[in-house]
C-alpha cells in the first residue's frame, strides 16, 4: 500500500510550529509513514518552486502561518490561492498553529488583511464552506507537537476525528489548560502568587491565566513530557482560542474586582458563590511554602 | 399536605418567629422557651429542628440574605440600565425595610454586634453570600456594559449597602424627617452619581 502523500505549506510564520513539531520523540518513524513531499526545512523531493508551479497530487496538507488574501506572492502566484487548490485536492487539510488557525499573532500587525486559512478570529471565513469538510484545526502558539501527532496517527488509520466548533479535535480541546494544573488547590481556595516565579499560588487573579477557559490539554498532555507553562510559573495565554494574543498577557481584566471571564461553563452566580465561600477560609498549609508547613 | 414541605414550613415559621423576637428584644434576652412559647411548640420539638440558639441565628442570616439576594437577582435579571437597576434595589431595599423592619434589625443589631455568635459557620461570606453575589453581579455586569466605573469591589459595596444600612437605620431610630420612600429617588441618584463611568 502507498503511503498518503504529506505537503507542508508555509504562508506568513516565524516557524514555530515546525520546530515544535521537531521536537517530537518519534519524529522520524511517524514521517517515514508518510511519503513527504515538501517540507521547507526537510530534505525533500520537491522544492519550494515545484509546489508553486506544478499541480503535485498530496493527501494531507498542512498549513502553517496567517494568510493574506491578495499581496504575499511566490514565483507571481499567492499563497493564500495555493493552499485553496492544494485543499481542494488534499483529503486533510490540517491548520497547524494559531496563525493558520485563526489569524494569530501576525493578524495583529494587519488585522484587516490578515486571517486564518477558514477562520478570521471566531469568525468563518468566505472559504470556510468549501473546506470545512476535510479540515482539522490544530491553534496553539505553537501548537503541541503530539497534537500533531494524534491528528497523523488517525488518518493514518483511517479513524475519524471528533472536532469542535472550530474544527478542534474534542480529544485535545474538550479539555481546558487548567486541568491538570498543579496549581489547582490554590485556586479551589482562592490563593494566588504575589510574585513572578513562585512555585505555589494561583496565577488566575494575579498574573492573568486564563487556564480555566482556554480550550487545551497542555497540562495533561505535557510538553517535552515534563512541564507546561504554569508548571514553570508563567499564565496560560489562551494562545489555541481565537482571541489569541490579547493585550496585557500578565494580567487578569475584572470588573471591579470580579473576573470578567468565568471559567468554561460556570455561571457567574455559581462560581461567585463559591468563591465568596472559599475566600471566607484561611488555609493555613497555602499561606506558606509547602515544604516549611510540617517543619 | 407532603411531611417534607410540611416541615419546611415549620422551619421557616420558627425562622420568622426567631427574628422578629432577636430584633425586638434583642439576642441575648430571647430564649428557645420564648421562641417556643410564641409558635405554640415546645421547647424539645423547637430542638428538632435546629439544635441551638447560635445555629438558628446562623440559619436566620442566611435566611435573610438569600431574601434579599432573590430580590437582587430579578432586578439583575432584567434588561434595564445599571441606573435604573440602582434605583430598583434602593427601592427594594427600602420596601424590606418598612415591610420586613425585623430582617435589617437583625443584620444590623444581631449579625453586626454579636459577631462571637457567627465566628463558627458563618465566616467571612458564607452566610450572606446570597445577596453579596447578586451585588457582585450587578456591579460587574455593570462595569462590562461601561455604565459603572471600574474600582475596588469592596469601595463600591460599602458606598451601597452602607448608605442603605444607614438610612434604615435612621429609619428605625425615626430620626429621618420624610416618610423612608421620598428617599429613594435622591438616594438612588447619590449612589449613581457615585458609581457611574
Amino acid at each position: 500500500m502507498s503511503k498518503p502523500k504529506l505537503l507542508w505549506l508555509q504562508s506568513i510564520t516565524c516557524n514555530g510550529n515546525t520546530h515544535s513539531f521537531f521536537n517530537l520523540q518519534n519524529f522520524d518513524a511517524l514521517m517515514r509513514a508518510f511519503d513527504v513531499l515538501y517540507h521547507p526545512l526537510l530534505e525533500t523531493p520537491y522544492g519550494l518552486e515545484d509546489i508553486y508551479t506544478k499541480k503535485l497530487a498530496c493527501d494531507v496538507l498542512i498549513l502553517e502561518g496567517a494568510f493574506k488574501s491578495r499581496g504575499y506572492k511566490k514565483f507571481g502566484k499567492e499563497t493564500y490561492a495555493l493552499a485553496k487548490e492544494y485543499s481542494k485536492r488534499a483529503k486533510h487539510t490540517i491548520t497547524m498553529g494559531s496563525c493558520a488557525t485563526f489569524g494569530g499573532v501576525f493578524k495583529e500587525a494587519q488585522e484587516h488583511t490578515i486571517a486564518g486559512f477558514c477562520f478570521n478570529k471566531e469568525q468563518k471565513r468566505s472559504t470556510y464552506k468549501h473546506y470545512i469538510n476535510t479540515l482539522i484545526s490544530l491553534p496553539g502558539c505553537p501548537a503541541h507537537p503530539k497534537w500533531l501527532a494524534y491528528v497523523l496517527e488517525m488518518i493514518l488509520q483511517e479513524r475519524e476525528i471528533e472536532v469542535d466548533e472550530f474544527y478542534r479535535p474534542i480529544e485535545i480541546f474538550a479539555y481546558t489548560a487548567h486541568a491538570g494544573c498543579v496549581r489547582n488547590e490554590y485556586f479551589e481556595w482562592k490563593i494566588d502568587v504575589k510574585n513572578y516565579g513562585e512555585k505555589e499560588g494561583c496565577l488566575f487573579y494575579e498574573n492573568g491565566c486564563r487556564g480555566p477557559f482556554t480550550n487545551a490539554n497542555c497540562n495533561k498532555m505535557l510538553w517535552n513530557d515534563i512541564s507546561s507553562k504554569t508548571r514553570v510559573g508563567t499564565p496560560c495565554f489562551g494562545c489555541t482560542e481565537p482571541s489569541f494574543p490579547q493585550r496585557n498577557l500578565f494580567f487578569t481584566k475584572t470588573n471591579m474586582g470580579i473576573p470578567a471571564n468565568m471559567p468554561f461553563g460556570i455561571p457567574a452566580r455559581a462560581y461567585l458563590s463559591v468563591t465568596g465561600v472559599a475566600k471566607s477560609f484561611r488555609i493555613k498549609r497555602f499561606t506558606q511554602p509547602l515544604m516549611e508547613y510540617k517543619k | 399536605m407532603p411531611r417534607k414541605l410540611k416541615k419546611a414550613i415549620k422551619k421557616e415559621s420558627i425562622l420568622q418567629t426567631a427574628l422578629t423576637l432577636f430584633s425586638v428584644k434583642g439576642f441575648h434576652k430571647t430564649t428557645i422557651p420564648d421562641i417556643a412559647k410564641r409558635l405554640g411548640m415546645s421547647s424539645g420539638n423547637l430542638y428538632n429542628y435546629f439544635g441551638s440558639k447560635d445555629e438558628l441565628a446562623k440559619e436566620i442570616i442566611k435566611y435573610t440574605s438569600d431574601y434579599l439576594g432573590d430580590k437582587i437577582r430579578k432586578v439583575n435579571e432584567q434588561d434595564i440600565s445599571s441606573k435604573e437597576k440602582i434605583r430598583k434595589i434602593v427601592e427594594l431595599y427600602f420596601a424590606m425595610t418598612l415591610e420586613k423592619p425585623e430582617m435589617i434589625e437583625y443584620f444590623l443589631r444581631v449579625y453586626l454586634s454579636h459577631r462571637e455568635v457567627f465566628l463558627n459557620g458563618c465566616e467571612g461570606m458564607i452566610c450572606v453570600s446570597g445577596f453579596i453575589t447578586e451585588i457582585m453581579i450587578f456591579f460587574s455586569e455593570g462595569v462590562q456594559k461601561e455604565e459603572l466605573r471600574d474600582q475596588d469591589f469592596f469601595s463600591a459595596f460599602g458606598l451601597f449597602m452602607g448608605y442603605l444600612g444607614g438610612m434604615a437605620f435612621l429609619h428605625g431610630e425615626a430620626i429621618l424627617e420624610k416618610p423612608l420612600e421620598e428617599y429613594v429617588e435622591d438616594v438612588a441618584t447619590n449612589i449613581y452619581t457615585a458609581l457611574k463611568a
